[in-house]
């Protein structure tokens, strides 16, 4: 307990940072992610293969070869940027292929009937799939959506080796100052059940008030 | 393929989707052509930078760096595979207490950031990074899989397990012979996407200063000698790295056309060749639509 209450700004200024991280990434991931399911289901061709790129190659990447090309090496480039964009950067971009993947199944089950009455009012495809087709899958993706997003706060650990203020990256300050190793993981192990339970339960509340199962 | 959502495209629209098309093409090129101008711009394609990926030296190196990534990779399917079974039995287990307790040890895995599991068992019990890396992918791989095992053992029809049933099986029987190879075969998609989650976290050992793919790369894109050769080094690792991934996803996607074309699978429904995540507390997904 001691561990806690010693160092309660050093947690908070961590979890604070995870939680940042959180946010920011999620909104670059799910403004990405929507623009790639766009693409995906485009009636250009070159979207299309784009954004199959993008979902293939992402999904693909392990996010530590990600974090070392993007915050080690766009420096390179004369890019010189602080670490916590990079990191925002490396895990929005990652997440939002999940993203894309969660909207395009969502967009999937949405009955087909759905885009035909769309067409034959004589909607466009911009207008068929923004107001007619999108908000009825949002109900259904929320689910996915919600587990994507706790995988990015759980991902956003890997931020911490990479010189970013956040949760996991306390303990090597706590370790140097003496404290017990365990008792420092148990408190950021909380910390961290904390911020997956909040985006949990906010999916929930989300999933019960607008959520529909086809 | 949703078509539903646009016309058959006439004339008109294809010469104006042409257009669109060629417009996009082009500044994806433009792309393509700014990030090779600014590679060449700083120097990234100079003899000095890669000549050193013909040294014998440096290739063992990179070779062994993927050796040890395999290693961490196999260690860890094996024993998350057997983890997730002992966890799965634990859950669907008669027994109140044993169901209790798998199901606390699998939220809480799942609910962890690999890399806290890594590091408590590196920096608090002082382990070899093989072990840290390999137990925390267990762990946490353990508990999703249990999960998608479960989801498995639970899709298969009430019919099979009723009729076993009715034949005189015992549970472990019923378990054994009936329910468990119709979950395996329908869930193998799932479980092949969720190795693949394993393999891309194998990288997470790069961060014990476990001697991986990634650690090698540093090595020799620190190297003064070489002129630092970082960009050349990610442009090599990335497609092997990458390409491993692609490849067992695909075996992924393969197998789940495949089963849904087996008859042994009739009575399961096939699971999606997606990592199984699932969220806390909310039940299930809708399943995908079959394309």
């Amino acid at each position: 307990m001691n561990v806690l209450l010693d160092n309660f700004s050093l947690y908070g200024k961590g979890l604070l940072g995870t939680v940042e991280l959180t946010v920011y990434a999620s909104l670059l991931a799910l403004a990405l992610g929507l623009l790639m399911a766009g693409f995906r289901v485009a009636p250009v061709a070159s979207l299309r293969v784009f954004g199959t790129v993008w979902v293939t190659v992402l999904r693909n990447t392990p996010l530590t070869l990600l974090f070392f090309a993007v915050v080690l090496g766009l420096p390179r480039f004369g890019l010189v940027l602080p670490f916590q964009l990079f990191a925002v950067l490396a895990l929005g971009c990652y997440t939002s292929a999940f993203i894309c993947e969660a909207v395009r199944a969502g967009i999937n089950t949405v009955p087909k009937g759905q885009g035909e009455a769309a067409r034959s009012l004589g909607m466009t495809f911009p207008q068929t799939l923004g107001d007619v087709v999108l908000p009825q899958a949002f109900r259904s993706v929320i689910p996915p959506i919600g587990s994507t997003l706790i995988a990015l706060a759980k991902n956003s650990a890997i931020a911490g080796s990479f010189s970013v203020v956040e949760l996991l990256g306390t303990y090597k300050t706590l370790n140097e100052l003496g404290y017990s190793i365990v008792w420092s993981f148990v408190w950021i192990a909380v910390g961290y059940l904390l911020v997956t339970l909040t985006i949990s339960a906010l999916f929930n509340v989300l999933e019960k008030r607008w959520g529909v199962a086809r | 393929m949703t078509t539903a959502l646009y016309d058959v495209p006439g004339p008109h629209t294809r010469r104006r989707h042409r257009t669109y098309g060629i417009a996009a093409t082009a500044v994806l090129l433009a792309l393509i052509g700014w990030i090779l101008y600014l590679l060449f711009d700083t120097g990234q394609f100079t003899a000095a930078k890669w000549t050193p990926f013909l040294y014998k030296g440096i290739q063992e190196l990179l070779l062994k760096g993927l050796g040890n990534t395999l290693k961490a990779f196999a260690y860890a399917a094996v024993l998350s595979l057997a983890l997730g079974a002992v966890l799965a039995s634990g859950r669907l287990s008669e027994h109140r207490a044993v169901r209790w307790v798998s199901t606390v040890l699998v939220e809480f895995f799942r609910a962890m950031p690999v890399l806290v599991m890594i590091f408590f068992v590196y920096v608090a019990l002082k382990a070899e990074p093989l072990v840290a890396l390999v137990s925390g992918l267990t762990l946490y791989n353990g508990s999703v899989l249990a999960e998608v095992f479960r989801t498995g053992v639970n899709a298969v029809e009430r019919g099979q397990g009723e009729a076993a049933q009715a034949l005189g099986m015992r549970k472990t029987q019923v378990m054994t012979h009936v329910l468990v190879p119709q979950a395996v075969r329908a869930m193998l998609p799932t479980i092949i996407s969720q190795l693949v989650v394993a393999l891309k976290d194998t990288s997470l050992g790069f961060l014990i200063t476990y001697e991986e793919f990634l650690h090698a790369g540093k090595l020799i894109a620190s190297n003064l000698d070489y002129d630092l050769p970082f960009i050349p080094v990610v442009m090599i690792i990335s497609p092997i790295y990458i390409g491993l991934c692609m490849l067992l996803s695909a075996l992924a996607t393969w197998v789940s056309r495949r089963q849904r074309r087996n008859p042994k699978v009739e009575a399961a429904e096939v699971g999606p060749p997606e990592p199984g995540t699932l969220l806390p507390g909310a039940g299930q997904h809708p399943a995908p639509p079959r394309e």
